[in-house]
């Protein structure tokens, strides 16, 4: 009963890092419980995709290939189905949406407890507890489970572990998805929107938020990355607006991005922003507010009107680097 | 067709956070108002019923929570909502995520409506996965941090963000939808919407009016068993410039900048 089931989310032929790291994480805690870490695999996986899961130590592979992927209702389906069967004691979700969307779903399906936003997971007394902070990150609440329990990842929480060559075990499902999980179908998956804009491998990046006002105000970034010698980044409120193409997106459902310089102009700070660059060297945040919660994890904070201090820093940048 | 808004009332933004000297937790004693992500809902309803496509005879919002939630009704009505529901009982609190989603489930039977919509997440914790939660006990599809949603008679096409892009959906209804915050810029209310906002119907509920079990909400009916409390790693705190005089300013972050090496 304490088996551990992981959803692992692919596209285009590849995992999902944070599914990897999930993986990894549900093997490392099932060799302490003495139990094994399973996956989950929907829709159209090659036998070899799949069963490479076994390298990152899942032990057994479920795959339900004619389930569609990209929706969390029919991964629900299948999940529920599986646990059911197998008698899984928890299931483990690495950061992003569907995960979330999975795990909330299954919640409710199995009647157990479900943990968001965890940043790490510890065996107790024989037990899986989750921890995960909370307000802004001021405090770490605990949390552990009367009977099923389901534990769903903050972005880049699990380290992804060095692959080996095991291979897992294939098992073909067949699930009868629930009516109402076929009420929802997609059109279109994964449009870009926008050009495609390497961030990733950027040293420098000047990243705006929605306090540029206008989409016309990332020209005051670009003016800046380009003194720097480096590239903009985005967040996902202008990227919705449009202002900005989602390929430079940071966080949740974006970019994990470590440059040297991380200057962010007009950000907030939300934590789905900050889970997708806090591991940059230097952090650099001008915002109006001083209430923002950027602040609180900027090395250097500068309170004031960014269409001020931004055309001023470029041509001082400019002068320096002369 | 109907529909419904869940709705949270949560500790005001704009009241500067405190954290309890001797427990470590959020001290909740301050103002309290309406979760600003659900403001987003509450317009996303107001714009399917004046887009015209569909006839839209009710707006409803719906919270769970302690007698001040009221207020969040107040507000929610304010912004557009026809009437409100507002679920209370000692028996619920300490509710985890999944009991707190079958109670508002409960809630919603009794109203059955076309469309249940919510904000994609609340401002104080429980992030993005309530609208999963009910949308499972209810059996209806589900879509959460929606951008645009185009409304046809009987469906809805829907756009959202997610780990490989923006991905277009068709959702039959009814359905449960939460949207993100970009989907609209929500409107202000008028200084008449909020006098008569508290004039509006609002039915008052207890567990046993919604058929809800007792044995499954509250702390005894929570799967989770919460635990300690802890402090994260202390990280020592930025630097912080108030700009007032820019050139100044300025001279100061480049000389930080140049400091570690970055100006190279």
């Amino acid at each position: 009963m304490s088996d551990i089931l992981v959803y692992a989310l692919h596209y285009e032929g590849a995992f999902n890092k944070n599914s990897l790291g999930a993986i990894s994480e549900a093997a490392r805690l099932a060799a302490e419980l003495g139990s094994q870490a399973h996956a989950v695999v929907i829709g159209d996986a090659s036998d070899e995709l799949a069963a490479s899961l076994g390298g990152y130590g899942a032990t057994k592979v479920f795959r339900a290939k004619d389930v569609p992927e990209g929706l969390a209702q029919p991964v629900i389906d299948v999940m529920a189905h599986v646990m059911a069967d197998g008698g899984h004691g928890y299931a483990l979700f690495g950061g992003g949406l569907l995960g979330f969307e999975i795990g909330a779903g299954l919640a409710a399906r199995l009647n157990a407890g479900v943990t968001m936003e965890v940043t790490k997971v510890d065996v107790v007394d024989g037990r899986l507890t989750a921890e995960r902070p909370i307000h802004g990150d001021s405090s770490i609440s605990t949390s552990s489970y009367k009977d099923r329990g389901i534990v769903i990842g903050r972005l880049n929480a699990f380290e992804i572990a060095q692959p080996g060559g095991d291979v897992a075990e294939l098992q073909d499902v067949s699930v009868e998805l629930s009516p109402w999980s076929t009420r929802a179908t997609m059109v279109t998956r994964g449009e870009a929107r926008g050009a495609e804009v390497d961030i990733e491998g950027a040293d420098f990046l000047v990243a705006g938020g929605r306090g540029l006002g206008k989409a016309e105000g990332f020209e005051l970034c670009e003016a800046l990355a380009a003194a720097l010698g480096g590239a903009v980044a985005a967040t996902r409120a202008v990227v919705d607006a449009g202002w900005y193409p989602y390929s430079t997106q940071i966080g949740q459902t974006g970019k994990t991005v470590a440059p040297k310089l991380y200057l962010a102009a007009g950000i907030s700070g939300a934590i789905q922003h900050k889970v997708g660059m806090q591991a940059s060297e230097h952090i650099v945040a001008i915002n109006k507010d001083s209430n923002a919660p950027i602040f609180e994890y900027s090395d250097l904070g500068i309170v004031g009107d960014l269409n001020k201090i931004l055309p001023k820093l470029t041509e001082a940048v400019k002068a320096k680097k002369a | 067709m109907k529909i419904c808004v869940l709705v949270k009332e949560v500790p005001d933004a704009a009241v500067e956070k405190r954290i309890h000297p001797q427990t470590g937790r959020m001290d909740r004693g301050g103002e309290r108002n309406l979760n600003p992500y659900d403001t987003h809902a509450i317009e996303a309803a107001m714009q399917v019923k004046e887009g015209g496509v569909v006839d839209v005879e009710e707006i409803v919002a719906v919270t769970m929570g302690p007698g001040t939630a009221v207020r969040a009704l107040h507000k929610a009505v304010s912004l557009g909502a026809d009437r409100s529901v507002h679920l209370s009982d000692d028996a619920l609190a300490g509710s985890d995520v999944a009991a707190t989603g079958y109670a508002l489930a409960k809630v919603l039977e009794r109203e059955s409506p076309d469309l249940v919509l919510l904000g994609q997440q609340s401002d104080d914790g429980e992030c993005y996965t309530i609208g999963a939660v009910v949308a499972d006990h209810l059996r209806m599809p589900s879509l959460t941090q929606v951008i645009k949603i185009e409304v046809s008679p009987g469906s809805l096409r829907c756009e959202r963000q997610a780990e490989y892009g923006y991905d277009t959906v068709d959702v039959a209804l009814p359905a449960v939808i939460s949207v993100g915050d970009a989907i609209n810029e929500p409107r202000y209310p008028s200084l008449k919407a909020i006098m008569g906002a508290k004039k509006k119907p609002l039915d008052a509920l207890a567990i046993a009016d919604a058929g809800i079990e007792a044995d499954r909400v509250g702390e005894a009916g929570s799967k989770v068993i919460c635990g300690d409390f802890k402090a994260p790693p202390a990280k020592s705190g930025g630097t912080i410039i108030e700009d007032e005089d820019t050139a100044d300013t300025v001279a100061q972050i480049v000389a930080w900048l140049d400091e570690r090496k970055l100006l190279a």
